[in-house]
């Protein structure tokens, strides 16, 4: 068979769906449909089937279309949110399709954020219950249209597997099959809900949906979107934060054949090709000059300087109790900073958009966290109202935060307004890094005084950002962002009279969510100075920690978990990854669960650290779908090496100075320590999991570097410069 | 620019000779499984085979791929040891995100095809350059081994 390019560009979908092997319906997962909002809603009469609420849809005839209000960048929430729904709804994984939740704060948005997103390891705790009780008020509905068809009581009818069954008189019907009446039930307001002895997906180790189409490349991402007559756009932003765009000739780059046009913006300049190739060729033809703006003498120890200098300010109290600054006052003190850097989010997909502008508004095609926040941003870009503005969501090649900013959409409806019909933007690795919103700054200030080998003042200042003032303000209160002091304000530890403050300093570098947020910097910082105390005072890392849990018992678990599964205690084996060889150990309260970790590493001579073991003991309360808690906790620690041990985004002369995976390294398989994850049977409330692996990891392994070498570094990453040993 | 071979069909390419690979797979002939994610062969998400070879395909130039036999993502499970792999990679649930796997698959197909019972050096050597943001690797291992000896 012989395609040529014409009919390929041409091709209508369907043509392209034969090519692509069905784009349609993938393992129980459609892809790229969005249920409109008014058809979500009940009360509307459907041709065929009905929608019993904003999240279940049941057609007459195949799968029954589940909403997903939670995006899935790889967590497993698509498979999780099923499972809630399928639970209560009394029907299979695999009669189900998950449908990506469009643009709707009023039925999607996030039960505790109020806006529409994605993020905080919140999913399994925010949506749980509302989905449960979704799928069971839904199931009510059908139960109710199928007993008023047979006049039998509500209660004599049984469910399984989508087929309502009147046991006494053996009739049976599909929930397709009365659909349509369920729909003109009002649904009612307090369905119970299964108690967990009656749960049959909830708790197992379910198939996940959405990786089927994914191990074949069958998957559309937003990167691979194609629509007809679209052309692919490559960009640079000026590289000076805050630059500007001085002059370009566009004549070098329209030279080139398939260029179709240059596209220039205050503060970047995109190139419009037939493909992405001759895009990104005609940019680089291109010599632009750039005005540096306000930002062109930023460097690197400017901004650490001017955060360390911010962190002696003024504070705002967190949390008090007693006089802490009276206690540390006198005796034994110790005292500490620990700072963290700038991070990029480097998913795999990089950034991309896909935008049509046309009539009088726009359609795009992305990945996105923030559906609602991306539907606003374009909107104002082209002075439309949000309902003319149509996002379709996508499944996403990596998150990590990295897609909860409507950034790249505003960026890429920016240049589609100059461009007639769909373009396709993609950003280079070197420009997805570089025009990120990093992990911000952080600066922590520990003080504590000991008596009698215990803690009894305590105080924490954290200088950083704050996020969520720009991002939901509403969460911004009395001057503290709470994500910010989240895991300094609530340790799991008793330490006496306690002071812990929030310092906010925000500097020129853009900012935004990371995997882990706050608790990165704070337990990270708690966790260094207690192995720092220890060891000053001669107290073992794990004995010390158990003298400050006794009124916490499920953190006090996780840790004895962990050590007695890491062989705490037990002396190191030779490594042939270094002569100095060290163990640390970390715990943590926050996202609603408790880890500890314990890290082995092996440190050179010249300071290069491996790290073999991690062993991580969980209780995250009720479990959803455990493989997936391992899977993230797994996945979690490997982010959290590579974070430890490389991760850095530095700046000079206004230009971050990383460009591509070789100076922004990630880990790679050669390098993988074993991680041993023990989940701990728990009945408590669900916490989260996406990020805890990752924050619970960097203190570990810092302290098993300590331990290693004698020397606490407290400014990441691990610099080896520093824990190099003259031999 | 001429013919190319892909999973067994022949493709008319009108882009120049010196496109990437890549490029021509996913622009032009709309095989968007193989992915991009560098553009400098530090990731491997753009892996396909060549003649049963793994290639990064956003370095290798559509011109030099002459009449050799290209197999991407969407092609390789009807190779048994494709197939092998991608049942794996479902039985172990390797798969997160899942944007860098078909980079992988292909990877771990070409090791195993290559040397059916590696050990975990021959898999450290093949695997090293495919990058994994999600941090699968743990289940990328188990998943070549499982896929070796099913």
């Amino acid at each position: 068979m012989l395609h040529d390019r014409e009919e390929q560009r041409g091709g209508t979908l369907s043509r392209r769906s034969v090519l692509r092997g069905g784009a349609a319906v993938l393992g129980g997962l459609v892809l790229g449909i969005a249920l409109p909002a008014k058809r979500a809603r009940a009360g509307e009469p459907q041709a065929a089937g009905a929608a019993l609420n904003a999240f279940v849809h049941i057609p007459a005839q195949g799968p029954v279309s589940l909403v997903m209000p939670a995006v899935e960048m790889g967590q497993g929430v698509y498979t999780s949110q099923a499972m809630c729904l399928a639970e209560e709804l009394d029907i299979g994984l695999d009669q189900i399709e998950a449908i990506h939740a469009p643009p709707d704060r009023e039925h999607y948005g996030h039960p505790t954020f109020y806006v529409q997103a994605t993020g905080g390891s919140t999913t399994t705790m925010a949506w749980s219950e509302p989905l449960r009780k979704a799928g069971a008020t839904a199931r009510a509905m059908l139960v109710s249209a199928a007993a008023a068809e047979w006049s039998v009581p509500a209660s004599e009818l049984v469910t399984e597997r989508g087929v309502i069954t009147h046991p006494g008189s053996g009739r049976r019907l599909r929930y397709g099959d009365v659909a349509d009446r369920a729909g003109q039930f009002p649904p009612p307001t307090d369905v119970p809900l299964k108690s967990p002895d009656q749960f049959r997906l909830i708790g197992t180790r379910a198939r996940r949906i959405d990786t089927p189409a994914k191990v074949v490349g069958k998957t559309v991402y937003g990167i691979d979107v194609i629509r007809p007559g679209m052309k692919f756009a490559a960009l640079m932003a000026a590289p000076v934060l805050g630059g500007k765009v001085e002059h370009v000739d566009e004549a070098p780059a329209l030279a080139m054949p398939g260029v179709r046009q240059v596209v220039v913006l205050e503060d970047i300049v995109a190139v419009v090709g037939d493909n992405t190739w001759i895009a990104e060729q005609g940019l680089r033809a291109l010599d632009i000059m750039w005005s540096p703006g306000p930002n062109a003498a930023l460097d690197q120890a400017q901004l650490w300087a001017d955060t360390e200098k911010a962190s002696t300010g003024p504070g705002v109290a967190v949390r008090k109790e007693g006089d802490a600054p009276g206690k540390l006052g006198t005796g034994v003190l110790f005292d500490a900073t620990y700072e963290l850097p700038f991070l990029a989010h480097t998913s795999m997909e990089t950034q991309n958009c896909t935008v049509h502008v046309h009539d009088g508004g726009c359609e795009i095609w992305v990945g996105t966290q923030v559906p609602g926040y991306a539907q606003a941003g374009a909107a104002q870009v082209l002075g439309v109202s949000p309902d003319k503005v149509t996002v379709y969501n996508h499944l996403i090649g990596g998150g990590f935060g990295g897609r909860l900013e409507a950034a790249p959409i505003v960026t890429a409806t920016r240049i589609a307004q100059k461009v007639s019909g769909p373009v396709k933007v993609i950003w280079s690795r070197e420009q997805d890094i570089r025009q990120d919103m990093f992990r911000p700054l952080y600066h922590n200030r520990l003080k504590a005084r000991v008596e009698s080998g215990r803690i009894i003042a305590w105080q924490h200042r954290v200088t950083g950002p704050s996020i969520l003032a720009r991002w939901l303000p509403p969460a911004f209160k009395d001057g503290v962002d709470s994500d910010a002091i989240d895991g300094a304000a609530e340790p799991p530890y008793a330490l006496g009279e306690m002071l812990v403050e929030y310092i906010r300093h925000e500097n020129a570098v853009p900012f935004s969510f990371w995997r882990g947020v706050g608790p990165n910097s704070t337990v990270f910082s708690v966790e260094s100075f207690l192995d720092l105390i220890a060891g000053k005072t001669g107290a073992d890392p794990v004995a010390f920690r158990c003298l400050m849990l006794e009124k916490t018992p499920r953190a006090r678990a996780v840790l004895d978990a962990a050590a007695a599964k890491a062989g705490w205690g037990k002396p190191l084996d030779p490594s042939p990854f270094g002569a100095r060889r060290g163990r640390g150990v970390a715990l943590m309260h926050a996202f609603g669960s408790h880890l500890a970790c314990v890290a082995d590493v092996a440190v050179t001579d010249g300071g290069d650290v491996r790290v073999t073991k991690v062993v991580v003991a969980a209780d995250v309360g009720r479990v959803i779908n455990p493989d997936t808690v391992v899977a993230q906790i797994q996945g979690g620690v490997v982010f959290g090496v590579a974070t430890v041990l490389h991760n850095r985004i530095t700046f000079a002369g206004g230009r971050v100075e990383q460009t591509n995976f070789n100076d922004y390294r990630l880990l790679r398989i050669n390098e993988m320590p074993t991680i041993e994850v023990d989940l701990l049977s728990s009945s408590e409330k669900s916490g989260g999991i996406g990020e805890p692996g990752t924050v619970i990891v960097q203190p570990a392994v810092a302290n098993a570097v300590f331990a290693a070498t004698g020397v606490q570094l407290t400014r990441m990453p691990l610099d080896a410069s520093l824990i190099a040993r003259t031999v | 620019m001429g013919t190319i071979s892909v999973n067994g069909e022949t493709y008319e390419v009108v882009a120049a000779s010196d496109t990437p690979l890549l490029w021509v797979l996913r622009d032009e002939l709309g095989l968007t499984g193989t992915k991009f994610g560098c553009g400098i062969a530090q990731c491997g998400v753009c892996t396909v085979h060549v003649d049963g070879v793994a290639v990064r395909s956003c370095q290798m130039l559509v011109g030099m791929v002459g009449q050799r036999a290209i197999t991407t993502i969407e092609g390789v499970g009807d190779t048994p040891v494709g197939a092998r792999v991608q049942k794996a990679w479902l039985d172990l649930e390797v798969v997160q995100c899942g944007y860098c796997q078909p980079g992988q698959i292909m990877a771990a197909t070409a090791l195993l095809a290559a040397n059916p019972d590696p050990d975990d050096g021959a898999i450290d050597a093949a695997m090293a350059g495919n990058l994994c943001r999600c941090g699968t690797y743990v289940r990328i291992r188990e998943g070549i081994k499982h896929a070796a000896r099913p």
